[in-house]
């Protein structure tokens, strides 16, 4: 049996953060991620960040995950496995980390869930034809191993992400002819948007895809204006030949793990769907389990980075470890949090946070 | 298709090797995933899905959607999109949920 006294799920912005916090608060602490590389979503991430300078402004993710990489690699508190599957939890609640086809079981004093999100998808005829990729896929493929996706894209989602792809894969010579929203108004930053019509690409606001069409693999889209209870409008839809079609349609937690902890779940749409019910310190209703990053909620990395922070403190406070500038730390980090979620692109999370029971709240 | 130059970017690639796919034998870098190396080779079509026979290809990259699934070396399930590509693979489109042979 492998004992740390902080396992942590999940090497992301959040899990990166809260191995730190607790092993420099003197926890011996196991980061434990299943890709090769530590650094989750960071890796791909090639915009700057905005907020300020405390929350990594103007630097861009992979460079900020090169740094942690090797913040974590140093720390002699903290034991680093890649290329490691958690398997689940079992009703003891040892984790089985799955290794090289070994199996590693892990027992801990306090687990920090930082497994982040999976893509969402939409749903239409031959939604399932190769060549439609989540946004988060076409990232990796072409930011992290130098292939692109291919010739011609259309990116449905004028989110953030939706925005930032098309603008990365201008940079890398592929076609973006049209970003395609169902909302009637773009979501991501001004600035982000308005180079990417700069370089050329229409954002068509309330319209959707109707149809994919292809033999084997995509060839063609038609898409649509849509009214406001999501129909399409006959006679407005337009074909477009495409090779990809990349969907920036929001993330879901990936919370499996927690489902089988029993941490008491709420279904939150505006967090991104079920979540773990947490205290202000990140705990789950589960004592001694915590959650950071969007495991527990859809937000940025930056906020994500904070959460993991806050959650890495308070288990190794929980141990007794760096007890006497807890207090203050954590209420530095709250406000950091809550700065972060201050502007209209927080609204949204605040409002699901406030929908979101404490645990202990609720029964069951 | 590889992006040969980058604004910000710049990658590390492993060795030039071979390895076969459904009988073809195709080049990629050692190390990068399987998935990649086929995309780059232009080939999408990685498995098909296990009643309707209809084409699966890469969707999540991360080894969490099982859309990328294939047989490598005789062993079916494997998630390309994160599985290293090494010298003298054997790689096959994956027919539904796969067999082992024992």
């Amino acid at each position: 049996m492998y004992r740390a006294e902080v396992l942590v799920i999940g090497s992301g912005p959040a899990g990166l953060m809260a191995a730190l916090q607790a092993a420099d608060r003197g926890a011996k602490v196991a980061l434990v991620e299943r890709d090769a590389h530590l650094g989750g979503q960071l890796l791909k991430q090639t915009h700057m960040f905005f907020g300020s300078k405390e929350h990594y402004a103007a630097e861009r993710g992979f460079k900020i995950a090169e740094n942690l990489d090797a913040a974590v690699k140093d720390h002699p508190g903290i034991e680093v496995f890649e290329d490691t599957t958690a398997l689940g939890y079992y009703e003891d609640g040892v984790v089985p980390l799955e290794r090289g086809k070994k199996i590693l079981p892990a027992a801990y004093d306090a687990l920090i869930m930082a497994t982040g999100a999976q893509e969402n998808t939409l749903l239409f005829p031959n939604c399932d034809l190769p060549g439609i990729y989540g946004a988060g896929a076409v990232q990796t493929l072409m930011n992290v191993h130098g292939v692109v996706p291919g010739n011609r894209v259309a990116m449905v989602g004028a989110g953030n992400i939706g925005v930032i792809v098309s603008y990365q894969l201008l940079q890398a010579g592929v076609a973006v002819p049209a970003i395609i929203e169902a909302m009637p108004d773009i979501g991501a930053y001004h600035v982000h948007a308005s180079k990417v019509r700069r370089m050329g690409v229409p954002i068509y606001t309330s319209h959707t895809v109707v149809s994919a069409f292809g033999s084997e693999q995509l060839e063609k889209i038609v898409f649509a204006e849509i009214d406001e209870k999501m129909n399409p409008l006959p006679g407005s839809e337009q074909e477009l030949d495409v090779d990809v079609l990349c969907l920036a349609v929001g993330l879901a937690p990936l919370t499996e793990i927690l489902f089988q902890a029993g941490c008491q779940m709420a279904y939150v749409p505006e967090l991104g769907g079920h979540v773990p019910l947490r205290s202000d310190t990140f705990e789950t209703s589960v004592p001694g389990i915590f959650v950071a990053g969007d495991a527990g909620a859809i937000e940025e990395a930056s906020a994500a980075m904070v959460e993991g922070k806050i959650a890495g403190m308070a288990a190794a406070a929980g141990l007794g470890y760096g007890k006497e500038q807890y207090e203050k730390d954590l209420a530095n980090a709250r406000e950091e949090l809550a700065k972060l979620r201050n502007g209209p692109a927080g609204a949204i999370t605040r409002r699901g946070l406030e929908k979101l029971p404490h645990p202990g709240e609720v029964s069951g | 298709m590889r992006i040969k130059e980058h604004p910000l970017l710049e990658f590390k690639k492993g060795n030039k090797v071979n390895f076969q796919f459904d009988g073809q034998t195709l080049q990629g870098f050692e190390g990068e995933p399987i998935a990649a190396a086929l995309h780059a080779a232009g080939v999408r079509v990685l498995s098909r899905s296990k009643i309707h026979q209809r084409p699966r290809g890469f969707w999540c990259a991360i080894g969490n959607c099982a859309s990328c699934n294939m047989r490598v070396n005789g062993v079916p399930n494997v998630r390309t999109c994160t599985e290293p590509l090494r010298e003298g693979m054997v790689v096959e489109t994956q027919q539904g949920k796969g067999e082992l042979n024992v």
